[in-house]
């Protein structure tokens, strides 16, 4: 519907004359600065990682598999120089990218743990409650709208934000439990744990699908950040200040 | 108020897309600079800081596995019907063929270095010593794995037998694939001779063996007949194939290219364990 110049320019006044909206501290400062670490570490791990995967672009499921075998899952071309790291085949310096990280990411994901266990953050903010899982079909219902909550609501997490933020930490714990069971020495330590996961090619095929669910929620994530409001979602986990949307938004 | 409304959700999908523009343009500028990373990759002082996670690997393995930890042993069953080989699949060369042609009677393996008593032992001398057989994973670093069984003669009693010197440190294998480049002796996938290193603790391991048969077979060319080395909680490259000489040293920078192995001298890591 067109509209005249002069309703534009009441609407700016409205606008003007709107009290702020509220401003709530909403990250703490742990959880700022460990997602930006991560951030960086996922993105150098899963570069490195598809690296490493092109060496031998066959999965398996059991104890052993080579060329021989049935795989589980075989990929006809390998993965595109822009999405690994580095660019060129290197089996050698994609491991040391990739290991150097790993331990990034366990000694970030350990203060992450702590801190939030500790500081109540998981129990408090992330565990999803009887009453959230209640409304499991209404979140549904409100994300494919692209509904985004208002006012008290967008204080919390929704739901769906809950558990895929309490997937996300199951599957990082599965990423490093699973890369470990692909270490020689590590299954010496524990064989039971590579069992318990069918085997060490077993382990090897679920790092790789762990990880793809990992980027599934990232560009989830991503897309769920940019409907939000980019600025003010980027903002609230640079400084932690986040603009509440009003309830008539 | 409808007009009002709509106009403020016309606003919001514009701040949404010049948001997601937003966001799109950083993320791509952050991947063309992330896209340094083969500038960094090249450069040896941050290979310097990458190579401190090896250190700190190392440390952690050795820590849990100081009970000796043995590796996970398999039924005969699961042995695989088809074990891949790699790297060399067979040495060639004049002196090599003559040793397969000759069933590896000739082959000696001279164990020397800061030893007691240097050793020289031929496979038929080999085979009388005690043996131990073992059916594991081969986990190659490439990312594939296959079980086979092995039988040979533990190296610590070799070690023992030939009486190691104070301050001797490592364990230096010699391989028969010495190969420049050469296609027709293997490719160029190994273009030097082949050695590999592994450190007391591995060397003294009870399933650290001098293996001569395979699958209850001698072994057959490919798998690096007539003796080869298996280090079990060790990555596949470790296992040197070929072996004719073992030397006990305190210290590998002398010698090839100084990394104490084929592979490590191309950048990979010398603790194999992940």
């Amino acid at each position: 519907m067109p509209t005249s110049a002069a309703e534009a320019t009441s609407e700016t006044d409205r606008r003007r004359a709107q009290p702020r909206r509220e401003i709530i501290y909403r990250h703490a400062w742990p959880v700022r600065l460990t997602h930006w670490i991560n951030a960086l570490t996922i993105f150098i791990l899963v570069g490195s990682g598809l690296n490493i995967f092109n060496a031998h672009p066959r999965l398996y499921w059991g104890q052993a598999g080579a060329d021989f075998d049935k795989p589980f899952l075989a990929f006809a071309r390998p993965w595109p120089d822009w999405l690994t790291l580095p660019s060129y085949m290197d089996l050698a310096d994609a491991r040391h990218w990739h290991f150097f990280f790993a331990w990034v990411l366990v000694m970030n994901g350990a203060f992450y743990l702590a801190w939030s266990l500790a500081s109540r953050h998981i129990q408090r903010d992330l565990w999803p409650t009887a009453g959230d899982l209640r409304a499991i079909p209404r979140s549904i219902a409100d994300h494919i709208r692209l509904k985004h909550p208002k006012g008290e609501a967008a204080k919390r997490y929704n739901v769906l934000q809950r558990l895929a933020y309490v997937g996300l930490l199951a599957l990082a714990v599965g990423m490093v439990l699973t890369g470990l069971c692909m270490s020689p020495g590590f299954d010496a330590f524990a064989p039971w744990l590579v069992a318990a996961l069918g085997g060490r090619q077993s382990a090897r095929t679920l790092h790789f699908l762990f990880a793809s669910a990992i980027v599934l929620f990232i560009a989830v994530h991503l897309i769920e950040v940019v409907l939000a409001g980019p600025l003010n979602e980027l903002r609230s986990m640079i400084t932690g200040r986040y603009a509440v949307p009003g309830e008539h938004d | 108020m409808t007009i009002i409304t709509r106009q403020r959700a016309l606003l919001t999908r514009r701040e949404a897309l010049l948001g997601g523009l937003a966001g799109g343009g950083l993320l791509l500028s952050g991947c063309s600079r992330i896209l340094q990373v083969d500038a960094l990759t090249d450069s040896t002082s941050f290979q310097r800081v990458l190579a401190v996670a090896q250190s700190w690997t190392r440390a952690t393995q050795r820590f849990f596995l100081a009970g000796g930890q043995m590796a996970k042993e398999y039924k005969p069953s699961d042995i695989s019907p088809h074990f891949k080989a790699n790297g060399t699949l067979n040495p060639g060369g004049d002196d090599y063929e003559r040793h397969v042609a000759e069933g590896f009677v000739n082959w000696h393996l001279k164990i020397d270095g800061m030893v007691s008593h240097p050793l020289t032992l031929s496979v038929a001398d080999l085979r009388r010593l005690p043996s131990r057989s073992q059916i594991t994973r081969h986990d190659c670093v490439e990312g594939w794995s296959a079980i086979g069984g092995w039988t040979g003669v533990p190296l610590a009693l070799l070690l023992r037998a030939a009486g190691v010197r104070a301050g001797a440190k490592y364990v230096v294998f010699y391989c028969a694939d010495n190969l420049d480049g050469d296609p027709a002796k293997g490719g160029e996938q190994s273009p030097g001779q082949y050695y590999e290193s592994i450190g007391l603790v591995d060397a003294m391991h009870p399933q650290t063996i001098i293996a001569y048969d395979m699958n209850g077979k001698p072994l057959d060319v490919a798998h690096g007949a007539p003796l080869r080395l298996r280090v079990e909680r060790q990555l596949g490259y470790k296992m040197a194939k070929y072996v004719r000489h073992i030397q006990l040293v305190s210290d590998f920078r002398a010698i090839a290219g100084g990394h104490g192995g084929y592979w490590e001298d191309q950048g990979y890591d010398w603790y194999a364990g992940i």
